[in-house]
């Protein structure tokens, strides 16, 4: 089964791949920030989408979709439109050379992030495991 | 989207004669006890002389440059006010030197805040100009300083594209006095760059061609300059393939071995060099299991093997062992000298360094933290990788 990015279920299964990874939890198991997702509207899907990730100690303590960018004060924000997030999630952009290009723009302690460089892949890792519908929208 | 970047490249017998030509006022050579007592500082500063360029020197860089010495490098370039900060050495003065330019320049930041990701808006203040004195970090072509953290004993491995030096002076006659040892190691953090360079996630058209000459050049010279320090085609080649490499893996990355090198370095202070050499053809193994074409195309640039597939992978790193051995070098860690007590005590901690090193984001084979303690394990055995 997909699950059409971007909805509460996608989240949901994306939180679910997050704590089902031994990777994820060993290379995570010193950070305890938060992070909010945003993806920017664009042709190929005209809304805003904010997710939210409660990212702690190896575990994904919460995941959910957010009606707006105040519901949540989060460590980190990251941001980028849907066509990027399409091309990270299906594996075509690295996200982290998306993060040297500054395609993905990240708000927050890039300080703390760069002791963290392979919890920030594990992380990205564990978005392409979820599979995704991106509906009939197309970059 | 990616990018390319190089300095301006100044080599071959005689560049150093390129600084001759320089403008400015004041150059900070930062360098290192050991250049001043082999007098290439002073060669360095004749040349500043004919320029016209005032010099001072910072020459308190030690191997494997901590956060504290180049803080206390930026406070002497705030001092002195250079418009050239000069990197005259191997890798650690060079290393240094960025580092220092970048904080002098960006007062305001701290070294640990130097990534890919911010805008530095650097030579508002100064230029930077490197010589490199040993012929292996390609630390005058790279944009990645690496430092070391002695609070937690770790290194750290920090840059922005911003921070590539200017110009770099490429002059074999600079290299000519490295003894056999140096040279061995040095010669064999080329090989690495260039094959983990090739070989990575990130590879890409414009620095394959760099990887691949400076590899067939190491395989051919290395053997040559150690054996024979005044053989000078042999050391003008291997100062080349230096910054070849160094232009590739710049443009690129490296991969797991420089991770678990700089790991190893950190807790043994075995020699950067000796250290992803030695580490490199159990790397190979485990890499080219999934995909080995790329370590293909390259046994077969560096002649040393016509095979397809995982065979040519396997030949690739077994040349690498039988060069090692030509070398004197250890290939495992075992022959390197490190006790198995002390290797098991540490390993959790190798395995989480190496594990969180930045140069593991563009493995192209990410191992999982079981799999880096098997690779620590065979290196250490020196037993092939099978898995």
């Amino acid at each position: 089964m997909a699950y059409r990015f971007p909805s509460a279920e996608w989240v949901k299964e994306y939180m679910h791949q997050l704590n089902t990874s031994p990777d994820y939890e060993r290379a995570g198991k010193d950070w305890e920030r938060d992070i909010l997702f945003v993806s920017e509207p664009d042709r190929a899907h005209p809304e805003y989408a904010y997710f939210y990730l409660d990212l702690y100690r190896g575990k994904c303590r919460e995941a959910k979709l957010l009606s707006g960018p105040d519901e949540k004060k989060t460590g980190y924000i990251i941001s980028t439109p849907f066509s990027t997030w399409r091309k990270i999630i299906s594996g075509e952009l690295d996200p982290i050379q998306a993060l040297m290009t500054r395609k993905l723009k990240l708000q927050g302690d890039l300080m703390l992030l760069m002791r963290y460089p392979k919890a920030a892949m594990e992380m990205f890792a564990c978005v392409k495991r979820v599979p995704t519908d991106f509906g009939d929208s197309q970059a | 989207m990616w990018y390319f970047d190089s300095p301006q490249i100044v080599f071959g017998e005689g560049a150093l004669d390129a600084i001759d030509e320089l403008q400015g006022r004041r150059a900070l050579i930062v360098t290192d006890t050991t250049l001043v007592k082999l007098g290439l500082v002073e060669r360095v500063a004749e040349h500043l002389g004919r320029a016209h360029i005032e010099y001072r020197v910072f020459d308190g860089v030690e191997p494997d440059p901590s956060v504290q010495t180049v803080l206390l490098g930026a406070q002497v370039a705030d001092e002195y006010a250079p418009d050239w900060i000069i990197g005259l050495g191997g890798g650690s003065p060079m290393d240094a030197a960025k580092a220092i330019w970048v904080l002098y320049e960006r007062p305001d930041l701290q070294p640990a805040e130097i990534n890919p990701i911010i805008k530095l808006d650097l030579r508002k203040k100064a230029r930077l100009l490197m010589i490199p004195t040993t012929s292996g970090t390609g630390s005058d072509i790279s944009w990645g300083i690496v430092l070391t953290d002695t609070v937690e004993q770790r290194k750290m491995g920090i840059g922005n594209r911003e921070n590539i030096a200017d110009i770099s002076i490429v002059d074999p006659a600079l290299a000519a006095s490295m003894p056999p040892q140096l040279t061995a190691d040095t010669g064999l953090d080329v090989l690495s760059h260039a094959i983990e360079c090739y070989t990575c996630a990130w590879h890409n058209d414009f620095a394959d061609g760099p990887c691949l000459v400076a590899a067939r050049l190491a395989f051919t010279y290395l053997p040559r300059a150690v054996a024979n320090g005044s053989d000078l085609e042999a050391r003008e080649h291997m100062h080349n393939a230096a910054s070849c490499a160094g232009l590739g893996f710049s443009n690129a990355l490296v991969s797991i071995g420089h991770a678990m090198a700089h790991a190893l370095g950190a807790t043994f202070h075995l020699p950067h060099g000796r250290a992803v050499g030695l580490v490199l053809p159990y790397t190979i193994e485990f890499s080219a299991k999934h995909d080995p074409s790329r370590f293909a195309d390259l046994a077969r640039f560096t002649g040393c093997s016509e095979a397809m597939g995982k065979a040519a992978a396997r030949a690739l790193a077994e040349r690498l062992r039988a060069l090692c051995e030509a070398l004197h070098s250890p290939r495992s860690l075992a022959e390197a000298g490190i006790d198995q007590a002390e290797f098991e005590a540490a390993l959790d901690k190798l395995v989480d360094d190496a594990f969180n090193d930045t140069s593991m984001v563009s493995a192209s084979r990410s191992p999982s933290y079981e799999e880096l303690r098997r690779l620590f394990q065979h290196a250490y055995k020196g037993q092939p990788v099978d898995f």
